[in-house]
């Protein structure tokens, strides 16, 4: 009713009444269903809430930083955040604890007027005298980048190989379904070892996600091509394919909506697995050695030796934001699982 | 994977051959068999991962005879004339210098032999031998902690969903869901931390004390376990952490399930339907996730041996890395593949026996 009467000329009242009306029938079919799922999912809440505020901490803290304050090394033109990216050698050997901290100076001994103010190093330095809070708010969102880059491409790459195998079956899905068993059980991360190491040339942190996702596309394969065998056998789309709609109207109007659940989980999932196969990857020594992302600073500690050494703030920061980036994404996981998996929703 | 994937298939070809020749019959038996398709994909494996590692440094274009030699040469600062003569007579011995068809047969049949070699950096011991020397410590670390981890995530997984458990271990959920999502080596930091550095109860690297000579003596042994514990906690955790919420999982779903209802019904007590009816059917999915989630915990495993100075697999594949021996790099990543590839089958053939709902033979 509401539908034929707005084509008509209205007065302003009838028409704001509409609107609200219309927005409040989109509210509760569109909007209401997310709180509500927010509401009985406090995991997938918990996780984004972390999540974004790890980003909104480093966005801040890039914004706000130094851009302009002397680097101890006595580099003055350098600013802060740009001190572990133009990788001077070492000048001097000052590593100092984070400077809030009162407890733990007799580290190192140092001269009356070298004594940082109270926030001038948040969280100290590391033995070549470089900022660890600069680095750490460079590492967090290079590290996330390769993730998301890795996630990106092999959700692509994954879905576009599901709908191939399910859309032609024969060869070319005995071929896929090959590929991803035998890409499975080969560990990717010993893959991308002798990738690196014949490259010669350092991995800057998207080339690391793009050869991420090369080796672990065949998880997402596998998880939505299962899921596109399944829904072509649906009465609906059977429907749609003898009704005359093409293939791709079928693949997007009909199969998507359905597919979305999975593909998202599958992207979280991928997410996560590369982020731990870049820190992995770097740890051993194979990364971008110019660049702070997490697992180089994971690599410097270790190399260091920086838990003998006693500098607790070299490997605790880049370690909690490590942890916070992982249980961030195993609860969004955990809560997307729900509706990747309707089984579930009466336990929940 | 499972029968009835491959189930049409064989129907139609047992009816298209119902008449058929003895050996062609034979023959497609043979092939639709689960146990030859399963070493089939085995082969697959070795043979796609194998071939990967070939080609991959040809395309590039590298030499990592020269490359090393030259690394060499910096280091001791020796004088570079005559490297390329060098970099040749290696390369020959190596058979580096044959045409590329040629490479890929030796490559091949050395591979079937499981012979990777000579080691570059230590050049007159072969990859074999270092490998010999490492993996047996690898082995040991990674059979208890797995084994152990598997059994006690998945008990702890098991209580955790049983409805009937006290209240209180519901608490215990938070944590080992945050034990799981950390990876092996952040943990293995901080245990180093607290017990090696904070409280010095526990060596902090190694596997047994730096003097000590490995031999069969009780001391060694109290050595080595005390040497071990700290790797092997890192990696317990985070595997107990993972078993618990894939079984926890499971077993709130089979609790769903008709039979439990049947089972409580029949007047079973509490204990006889939690073992024999709950997790005898949850933990089938935990069996499969082992065999896909081997590869996952063991390159976890391999930077926990990094972390800690353990001489197994890993810590000489991070050796290997720094002084990119390449050869050494090779037969380490083909021997954690080929034994991975090796255990997922294993795992895949005795999953019948474990679950008797599915077989893999004809009918």
């Amino acid at each position: 009713m509401a539908r034929v009467a707005s084509a008509r000329n209205l007065t302003m009242r009838t028409r704001v009444r509409l609107a609200r009306r219309r927005f409040g029938i989109f509210y509760q079919e569109r909007i209401e269903p997310i709180f509500s799922y927010g509401r009985r999912n406090p995991s997938l809440i918990v996780g984004l809430g972390m999540l974004g505020a790890l980003l909104f901490f480093t966005v801040i803290g890039m914004l706000v930083y130094g851009r302009t304050e002397p680097h101890i090394t006595g580099r003055a033109q350098d600013s802060r955040l740009d001190a572990y990216v133009s990788g001077g050698a070492p000048v001097q050997d000052k590593r100092l604890p984070p400077s809030w901290c009162t407890w733990c100076e007799d580290i190192v001994e140092l001269e009356a007027d070298e004594k940082p103010s109270l926030f001038q190093y948040p969280m100290g330095t590391d033995t070549q005298s470089r900022d660890l809070f600069a680095t750490n708010l460079r590492g967090i969102p290079l590290t996330l980048g390769t993730g998301l880059i890795a996630g990106l491409l092999s959700v692509g790459i994954g879905t576009i190989t599901a709908f191939v195998a399910a859309y032609y079956r024969g060869v070319p899905d005995v071929l896929i379904r090959l590929l991803t068993d035998v890409g499975i059980s080969i560990p990717g991360l010993l893959i991308l070892i002798i990738i690196r190491i014949q490259l010669g040339t350092e991995l800057v942190w998207w080339q690391l996600g793009a050869g991420l996702a090369a080796v672990g596309w065949v998880f997402s394969s596998r998880t939505v091509r299962s899921q596109v065998l399944v829904l072509r056998e649906q009465p609906y789309v059977e429907i749609a394919r003898q009704s005359g709609m093409s293939g791709l109207a079928i693949i997007f109007r009909e199969m998507m909506p359905n597919l979305i659940p999975y593909i998202t989980a599958s992207f979280v999932a991928s997410v996560a697995g590369s982020i731990l196969a870049s820190i992995g990857l770097e740890a051993l020594g194979l990364g971008d050695f110019s660049s702070p992302s997490l697992g180089m600073t994971v690599y410097w500690v270790i190399q260091f030796g920086a838990i003998t050494l006693g500098m607790w703030w070299w490997w605790l920061f880049p370690l909690v934001f490590i942890v916070i980036i992982f249980v961030s994404l195993f609860l969004i996981s955990a809560g997307l699982d729900e509706w990747s998996n309707p089984r579930l929703r009466r336990q929940a | 994977m499972t029968t009835s994937d491959n189930a049409p298939s064989t129907r139609a070809r047992s009816v298209a051959n119902a008449r058929p020749v003895p050996v062609i019959s034979f023959v497609s038996a043979f092939f639709s068999n689960f146990i030859v398709q399963r070493f089939l994909l085995f082969l697959l494996t070795v043979w796609v991962a194998a071939t990967v590692i070939f080609v991959l440094p040809r395309l590039t274009g590298q030499d990592p005879v020269k490359e090393k030699l030259l690394l060499e040469a910096q280091r001791g600062g020796s004088v570079q004339a005559g490297m390329n003569e060098m970099a040749k007579e290696y390369s020959s011995r190596l058979g580096l210098d044959l045409p590329i068809y040629e490479q890929y047969v030796n490559y091949m049949t050395d591979l079937a032999q499981l012979d990777f070699g000579y080691s570059i950096a230590y050049f007159p011991r072969t990859v074999n031998e270092i490998i010999a020397d490492s993996i047996i410590w690898s082995i040991g670390l990674m059979t208890v902690t797995l084994t152990l981890g598997f059994v006690l995530g998945t008990g702890a997984g098991a209580l955790l969903g049983w409805s009937r458990s006290p209240g209180w271990l519901s608490y215990a959920f938070m944590p080992l869901l945050t034990l799981s999502a950390i990876p092996q080596y952040m943990l293995g930091l901080v245990l180093m931390f607290i017990f090696a550095i904070m409280l010095n109860l526990l060596p902090f690297f190694g596997a047994y004390s730096p003097g000590n000579l490995p031999e069969w003596s009780l001391g060694f042994i109290l050595d080595v376990l005390k040497h071990s514990i700290l790797p092997a906690l890192s990696i317990l955790f985070s595997a107990v952490g993972f078993w618990a919420i894939g079984m926890r999982g499971m077993m709130i779903n089979t609790q769903g399930e008709d039979f439990m209802v049947q089972a409580d019904a029949k007047g079973l007590n509490g204990a006889r339907i939690f073992v024999r009816y709950a997790i005898r059917n949850a933990l089938l999915p935990q069996v499969t996730g082992l065999a896909i989630s081997f590869g996952t915990l063991l390159t976890g495993a391999v930077l926990v041996e990094v972390l800690f100075q353990f001489p197994g697999l890993g810590n000489t594949l991070f050796y290997a890395i720094r002084v990119s021996d390449f050869f050494q790099i090779t037969g380490i990543v083909m021997t954690i593949i080929i034994s991975l590839a090796l255990a997922t089958m294993v795992i895949d053939l005795v999953y019948p026996l474990i679950d008797p709902r599915v077989k893999y033979t004809q009918n």
